[in-house]
């Protein structure tokens, strides 16, 4: 894997690279659409800008409600099933107790919520993942990446002139 | 504080991180050595047999029960302030959510340990797991006991992966600062975190999902707590009103913890500039309403005891109002009312720390006699009078006790250690400025100011 990326200090300049990087899309030396390798990294989410807004829908919370479905199935069955194989008469209570039983539901349904949620988030953001990736550690000061990844030859000029013109210092390579 | 550059934010909350000071050690060495004196009581008691508390027929549940049901509702300060606090969008929630949700993990562990202390026999408490075995004991689900089990560590399981998702992108940071084999430790725990927005989205979604779920599940703990009480028939605890009456007296009992941790970071993490006095002046106000709350429980739950006049819960009512329990009693209402409602009722005392931190410590003590008044004078005080009994703490329950405290600073402080006690990117993304956006159109739009409590106008 190859890239072409610049770091910028403010999330305006950063809108401005990716806004670039599109348009860049319509000059005759890119026939690739460029949109599809756009990378972003920034050390906190940017919830009002444009460039942050891409694959922010998700079907987690109907996962997370499933989930809980299902926890408060193997819940309640896991309870009645162990009283109707190991019946302990407790003072007048049936053998199998709604009552006493929903608590034992209830919890494991939150659980399996809670599970739910915690296997999808590490599904959909690909975590963990320790291969090396597009990465650089002045993120963590503060920068945003804003790069294309394998972008193509005939368009890496294109693409350097678009990351310098949203007023980046220096555009960098990575390479695996 | 919003003047501060990202390198300066990251510079003063990774510095507890990276270095460690004279204070840290000191910090570490003596409470460790309390907490070693408690391990020693607890070995102690296994080598000897229960016969060393002072627990006796009819109270058999004291100390360890009372300590239980105290770090129970301590463990609500974090997740459910923290929980309820994203969900409001509190600005002024950022310094304060990691503080309150490692409170919640460690008061649970805390918490959790005495049940299986008290068991006279530790060793057995797999005995409360739900595992097919040849003797064929099974759990008795119809047991609050068991109930115990399943909400706890629904909520310890819960309350750990909450506070586990905003610190990855925290490790990412401090994977890029550290070197050798912490950057080892850092990139591992980190999970290969790197910023894109597709894993910011699913980190918000999660967190998002999880404070809505994490509520319910802490009101259900602490009310499964109180039914280990109310589904017996003892006197003053089968009653409909403890389950509220115990999230209550929890949240009181956790605001007031998470105050005193506060305090505490600020004063040893050198975290002044985070930790404002607006930060404790805020969770003084929601003290001083869970004050008020309390009080009405207290009159409620008395009232009706009172008013019913039925003679076995009138002997341990008058055994608390003026018998021997009366001095425990008077001061857990001194601790827990008289002198925390002026001091954040009156705004002069309120908006000092001193003042709230005194009013926080009251109110733990106040609230820990609360929890050993529910119990022991219900038990030394059951139905026929020539069962009366009475009990008296020995040095190896008072030392656990004390045991207990350290460990809870023990264990703040090696968290604080190796994990950002304020959380990094929340804290920044307080700092930036706010943007609206209109969908599908790349235009940003800066919105020229955010008012003080955090709501935006926009003009579009």
């Amino acid at each position: 894997m190859q890239a072409l990326y610049a770091l910028y200090s403010d999330p305006d300049s950063a809108q401005q690279a990716v806004d670039a990087l599109r348009s860049s899309n319509g000059s005759a030396s890119v026939d690739n659409d460029l949109r599809d390798h756009i990378a972003v990294i920034s050390s906190e989410p940017f919830d009002g800008y444009d460039f942050f807004h891409r694959d922010h829908k998700t079907i987690m919370p109907w996962i997370a409600a499933a989930g809980g479905l299902v926890g408060g199935v193997c819940g309640f069955l896991f309870a009645a099933y162990t009283q109707a194989v190991y019946p302990i008469p407790t003072s007048g209570m049936p053998i199998v107790p709604l009552y006493a039983d929903g608590v034992i539901t209830y919890e494991l349904t939150m659980l399996g919520a809670v599970l739910a949620t915690l296997f999808t988030l590490l599904l959909t953001a690909r975590l963990p993942n320790w291969k090396r990736k597009l990465y650089d550690p002045e993120i963590s000061d503060g920068k945003i990446l804003v790069g294309v990844i394998d972008p193509p030859d005939s368009a890496r000029a294109v693409i350097a002139d678009a990351l310098r013109g949203a007023g980046a210092g220096q555009v960098k390579e990575f390479s695996l | 504080m919003s003047e501060k550059t990202i390198a300066q934010i990251n510079d003063d909350l990774l510095r507890p991180v990276l270095r460690t000071s004279a204070r840290f050690w000191i910090a570490v060495l003596v409470l460790g050595a309390v907490v070693a004196a408690a391990a020693g009581a607890v070995s102690y008691q296994m080598w000897n047999g229960i016969g060393v508390w002072g627990i006796n027929r009819p109270v058999f549940w004291a100390f360890d029960i009372t300590n239980f049901v105290f770090w129970i509702g301590i463990s609500h300060a974090g997740t459910l302030i923290s929980a309820i606090l994203r969900l409001a969008n509190a600005p002024w929630r950022r310094p304060v959510t990691r503080c309150a949700e490692v409170i919640t993990v460690f008061a649970l562990m805390i918490g959790g340990m005495f049940p299986i202390i008290h068991l006279g026999r530790p060793w057995l408490f797999f005995w409360m797991v739900p595992y097919p075995s040849e003797r064929g004991i099974w759990p008795q689900f119809r047991s609050p006991l068991a109930w115990d089990f399943f909400a706890i560590n629904t909520y310890l399981t819960g309350s750990l992966i909450f506070l586990f998702y905003p610190i990855i992108p925290d490790f990412a940071l401090v994977r890029d600062k550290v070197t050798g084999w912490r950057k080892k430790l850092y990139t591992v725990l980190s999970l290969g975190w790197r910023g894109t927005p597709r894993q910011w989205h699913r980190l918000e979604s999660a967190m998002h999902i999880m404070a809505i779920v994490i509520i319910p599940v802490a009101v259900s703990v602490h009310t499964i707590v109180s039914w280990d009480f109310a589904m017996a028939p003892v006197p003053m605890w089968h009653s409909t009103i403890f389950g509220p009456y115990f999230v209550a007296g929890a949240i009181f009992s956790g605001i007031a913890g998470l105050i005193i941790a506060m305090a505490f970071l600020r004063k040893v993490l050198r975290l002044e500039e985070y930790l404002q006095p607006a930060h404790f002046d805020s969770l003084g106000k929601l003290l001083l309403m869970m004050c008020l709350v309390w009080v009405y429980f207290v009159f409620a739950e008395r009232l009706t005891v009172w008013y019913g006049n039925e003679s076995a819960e009138m002997a341990v009512f008058w055994t608390t109002q003026r018998g021997p329990f009366a001095p425990l009693f008077w001061t857990m209402v001194i601790c827990n009312f008289v002198i925390p409602f002026p001091l954040l009722a009156i705004k002069r005392f309120r908006t000092t720390i001193t003042g709230v931190v005194i009013a926080s410590w009251t109110v733990v003590i106040g609230m820990w006699l609360e929890r050993f008044l529910i119990i022991v004078p219900s038990l030394s005080h059951k139905y026929l009078p020539y069962t009366y009994g009475s009990y008296r703490p020995t040095w190896v329950e008072i030392t656990i006790l004390v045991g207990a405290n350290a460990a809870m600073g023990l264990l703040y402080i090696l968290f604080s250690k190796f994990v950002p006690i304020i959380s990094i990117w929340e804290l920044k993304v307080g700092a930036h400025k706010p943007v609206v956006v209109h969908k599908q159109v790349s235009v940003v739009r800066t919105l020229p100011a955010v008012a003080d409590d955090g709501l935006r106008t926009t003009d579009t």
